[in-house]
């Protein structure tokens, strides 16, 4: 086999290629980091923001952003995935030798060409940290193509911080602006407490050079979008990644539809300008 | 391509002979209703039916379908197709025109190649409708009492015999094959026009507006107080969406055998009026309330579709509205909106009284 993962689909939409789990990390006590490595000869050739239709035969299959990014794919690429069912179960079940599904990559990443030379202001709320993982890699390791970096990143608890030790280097390196905040702290936080949103006030932008990059639970956009828009940033220049039900990934079995918007194919990446007047967007 | 005509008696023996290479399904009777089923004789042959409970969608797009087989363990898993050579017989138009859609749907973007598989190995015969065959529906409104381009031969009922239309090389060939046919002369031309002109009268203008103003009436109409009306009315049942010739949302499961060796993966007919339709983990929901997921409906049948497809994601068959425990319909849908819109009452025309 050669080529990238979504050529394979040519015989069958559906029809998922098998790939390895090479290394499982547990994260918190509800999400573990697993790397995957695709059979020999196959890509996965994606974009940051873009997701894959994760299968455990048997079971089912769930879409799962990629949350490595392109540059450093090795190979091998990334699923942060917390435990929330039938498959995402499963998987927890699984180790390092066993093999998964995978089809994809689906969906509309971020146009990451566009925020050459911008700042970036990176909005994650708890898991959305996942996909955004993807981007913000991405954009770090070719750095010097983009202006001022900002994270602004909300968790629950303590505990359910994601990455820690990518935090702790995005802090070290010096070019890379990181506010961290939690809704309940614990006996041994020290740091910011309070709602994402809280954080704003610490972010200085020059909005009409600014992208803005958020990605959260439901209830997160409405609140983060009127910092965004509040900053002065362009509706074109906010992105947003959503979630939706989905059963196929490929457009047609309904489930993710946002009125006549399918976010499989459209998104999951929209501009707040794109889907701005949609009603049943936010 | 031109006008053939075919004999009663001549029919029957098409559908035999055709039957050797194969699967004919047409209208029979069931229990007082009509349902789409196996031809398996000429005393099968059913064309002068009324409405089918079910449309003949199932055929290109089964209730249930396998998709993939795998085997557990070594990950192998190969893809099902299953489309035997089919002939879908006496279509009536509304069933055409939706499978114009699904057509669209399945080859758009992402090809589905188990659609696509069936479809291409089924050969559409329709039939021209010259009597309404159902209290509900209202294909003359909608547009569709007239054959759409996605059959492969048509027919017209003359008394004694039909006039075939040949839409397809493909339904040129069947012909030539198992059939004896004429070409049609003059008095065929007349009495086929004939026919066609008379059966205008026999339909009702059900829509108190003009179909191609149907867009743009949902694209205003989303917020209005008939949504929570019709939530308040609706049992979120999902019968409207099964019945539909035009509607195709899945989802997908795996089925595994008692062995836990083997399984399957299938997709199965969805309804978007089902309370979970569009939940995510976590319990959100983005269609919470059945007024919103009504919304949805009536907007992907007038609004959504045109805006996607270029086609309307409604046929006006009526089926909804004869299945529907709670007389909710698309005719008093929409003229209510119209007449919301428009200042006016609605009359009741659903036929749901
Ligand atoms: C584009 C996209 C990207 C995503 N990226 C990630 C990611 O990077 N990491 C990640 O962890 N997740 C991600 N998700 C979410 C992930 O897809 C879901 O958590 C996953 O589909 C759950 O599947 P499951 O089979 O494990 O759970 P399911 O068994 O389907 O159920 C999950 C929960 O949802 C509810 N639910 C779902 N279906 C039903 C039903 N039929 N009836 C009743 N309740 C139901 C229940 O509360 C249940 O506990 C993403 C989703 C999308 C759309
Ligand atoms: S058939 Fe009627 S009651 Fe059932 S879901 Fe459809 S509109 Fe609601
Ligand atoms: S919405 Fe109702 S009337 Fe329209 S095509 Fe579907 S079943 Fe027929």
């Amino acid at each position: 086999m050669s080529g990238t993962l979504i050529e394979t689909l040519g015989e069958s939409l559906y029809l998922p290629q098998t790939a390895r789990i090479r290394d499982v990390r547990p994260i918190t006590a509800m999400e573990k980091l697993f790397t995957l490595e695709l059979p020999s000869g196959l890509t996965l050739d994606h974009n940051p923001g873009q997701f894959i239709e994760l299968s455990v035969l048997g079971v089912g299959e769930a879409p799962i952003s990629i949350s490595s990014s392109p540059s450093r794919s090795n190979g091998t690429f990334e699923l942060c995935v917390r435990r929330a069912g039938d498959v995402t179960g499963a998987l927890h079940r699984m180790a390092a030798g066993q093999v998964v599904g995978v089809r994809g990559p689906f969906g509309r990443g971020f146009p990451i060409e566009r925020f050459r030379g911008k700042d970036i202001l990176f909005a994650p709320g708890g898991l959305g940290l996942a996909p955004l993982r993807s981007l913000i890699n991405q954009v770090l390791d070719e750095r010097g193509k983009y202006g001022r970096v900002t994270i602004l990143y909300g968790a629950k608890h303590p505990s359910e911080l994601l990455f820690k030790d990518e935090l702790a280097a995005w802090k070290e390196r010096g070019d890379v602006e990181l506010h961290v905040t939690v809704d309940r702290p614990d006996e041994n936080w020290t740091g910011n407490v309070g709602v994402i949103t809280t954080l704003f006030a610490r972010a200085q932008v020059y909005a009409r050079n600014t992208v803005a990059v958020t990605c959260g639970p439901p209830v997160m956009y409405r609140f983060v979008l009127m910092e965004l828009v509040g900053k002065g940033i362009p509706d074109g220049n906010i992105y947003l990644s959503f979630e939706r039900r989905m059963k196929c990934g490929v457009g047609k079995c309904g489930h993710c539809q946002i009125n006549h918007i399918y976010t499989c194919q459209s998104g999951p990446v929209f501009s707040y300008a794109e889907i701005k007047g949609v009603q049943e967007a936010l | 391509m031109s006008l053939r005509v075919i004999s009663m008696d001549a029919m029957g023996r098409f559908v035999a002979s055709s039957r050797s290479e194969y699967r004919v399904v047409g209208p029979k009777p069931l229990h007082g209703q009509y349902i789409f089923g196996d031809v398996e004789s000429p005393d099968d042959l059913h064309l002068n039916y009324t409405q089918t409970v079910i449309p003949p969608k199932k055929y290109l797009f089964p209730q249930r379908e396998e998709l993939l087989r795998f085997k557990s363990g070594d990950g192998e898993i190969e893809p099902v197709f299953d489309a035997p050579p089919t002939i879908l017989l006496g279509l009536h138009t509304c069933d055409l025109h939706a499978i114009r859609l699904l057509d669209r749907v399945f080859s758009s973007g992402h090809v589905d190649q188990h659609y696509r598989r069936r479809r291409d190995n089924t050969l559409v015969i329709s039939i021209e409708c010259l009597r309404p065959c159902s209290r509900h529906s209202f294909c003359k409104s909608m547009g569709t009492l007239s054959a759409t381009d996605a059959f492969d031969l048509h027919l017209t009922d003359l008394g004694a015999e039909y006039t075939v239309d040949v839409g397809s090389e493909a339904g040129e060939a069947l012909l030539a094959k198992h059939a004896k046919t004429r070409r049609a002369t003059d008095d065929d031309y007349q009495r086929l026009n004939t026919a066609l002109a008379q059966k205008w009268p026999h339909f009702p203008y059900r829509l108190d507006f003009d179909v191609s103003e149907l867009p743009s009436l949902m694209r205003t109409s989303y917020n209005s107080p008939l949504w929570k009306d019709l939530g308040e009315r609706c049992l979120a049942c999902g019968s409207c969406t099964n019945v539909c010739p035009t509607c195709y949302c899945f989802n997908v499961q795996d089925e595994v055998d008692f062995a836990l060796s083997a399984g399957r993966r299938v997709r199965i007919w969805d309804s978007c009026q089902l309370d979970e339709f569009a939940t995510i983990a976590g319990g959100h929901n983005f269609r919470k309330t059945r007024a919103e997921r009504q919304r949805h409906r009536f907007l992907r049948k007038g609004q959504y579709q045109t805006d996607a497809f270029g086609l309307l994601g409604c046929v006006g068959c009526g089926r909804c509205a004869q299945a529907c425990l709670a007389h909710i319909t698309p005719v008093d849908t929409f003229n209510t909106l119209h007449h919301e819109r428009s200042g006016g009452a609605a009359r009741p025309k659903g036929g749901a009284a």
